[in-house]
């Protein structure tokens, strides 16, 4: 089955992230296959590098670009919701005058019309928030 | 309104369902909620909108955020039939525990039971909640 994902919640905050790596990794086991990942609301903050997790935590932005890497998988960062929370990539940097970009490895940033296009696709769109 | 994105051909129409389970202010979820539907309207797909649980202070009828200074989204709602998403329900359940009738909203909706709802979902393609 083709499968897209949406992520509501940030990391660390809400189970949510967690449990949407973990469907997108018990998905992908079985065979399925994923469109898409979006991100959007705190979700966003799931793809940021700069993040610093204790060493005996779970280490979540660097799981989803292990498992983007891995699977090839498509995570789009929300563009409006990445400029309200500060996710920013190369481009975004360039655009809006910033002294740094975020982006973690296997994430880019996009529109919302990418999640539109994901229900669109997708044989089922499976969301993960509160 | 956006176009849709570049490399998307259209033609598919899906049932696109989104749903509104929070009140308009104190989260930013009902305003991002807002933009997906106004941004997926570019795709012209089969597109309504339900109000339930506290969802339904969204559409209230004069709201004013300027003692709070963040932007009073909701008037935009107003602006959907432009959109061509007309589509708009409200749980009646939700509306008669918190003692409002359709007279205090600010778009025509339609109103249905919990149960009617119910069987609206099951017709969806997409269901996002918000």
């Amino acid at each position: 089955m083709k499968l897209s994902v949406v992520v509501n919640e940030g990391p660390y905050q809400h189970q949510a992230a967690d449990t949407a790596y973990h469907f997108c990794r018990a998905a992908l086991a079985k065979g399925h296959e994923i469109f898409r990942v979006f991100f959007y609301h705190d979700g966003v903050n799931n793809g940021t590098r700069l993040a610093t997790p204790p060493q005996d935590e779970r280490d979540i932005v660097k799981r989803w670009s292990e498992l983007a890497e891995k699977h090839d998988l498509d995570l789009v960062v929300c563009v409006a919701a990445a400029q309200r929370r500060g996710i920013v990539d190369e481009d975004e940097q360039k655009r809006h005058g910033k002294d740094v970009n975020n982006i973690a490895p296997g994430f880019r940033i996009s529109g919302l019309g990418q999640l539109i296009e994901a229900g669109i696709e997708s044989d089922r769109v499976v969301v993960f928030g509160d | 309104m956006e176009d849709a994105p570049e490399g998307y051909e259209g033609g598919v129409v899906k049932k696109f369902m989104y749903v509104n389970r929070r009140a308009p202010h104190g989260t930013i979820y009902a305003q991002e909620s807002l933009e997906v539907v106004l941004i997926g309207a570019a795709f012209e797909q089969d597109v309504s909108i339900v109000f339930l649980d506290d969802g339904v202070y969204q559409i209230r009828k004069g709201q004013d955020t300027s003692a709070i200074e963040t932007k009073n989204f909701t008037k935009t709602f107003r602006a959907l039939e432009m959109y061509d998403v007309e589509k708009l329900y409200v749980e009646k359940e939700s509306m008669e525990a918190r003692g409002m009738t359709v007279d205090d909203l600010n778009v025509p909706v339609e109103m249905k039971t919990s149960e009617e709802i119910g069987r609206l979902m099951e017709e969806q393609d997409v269901i996002l909640s918000f």
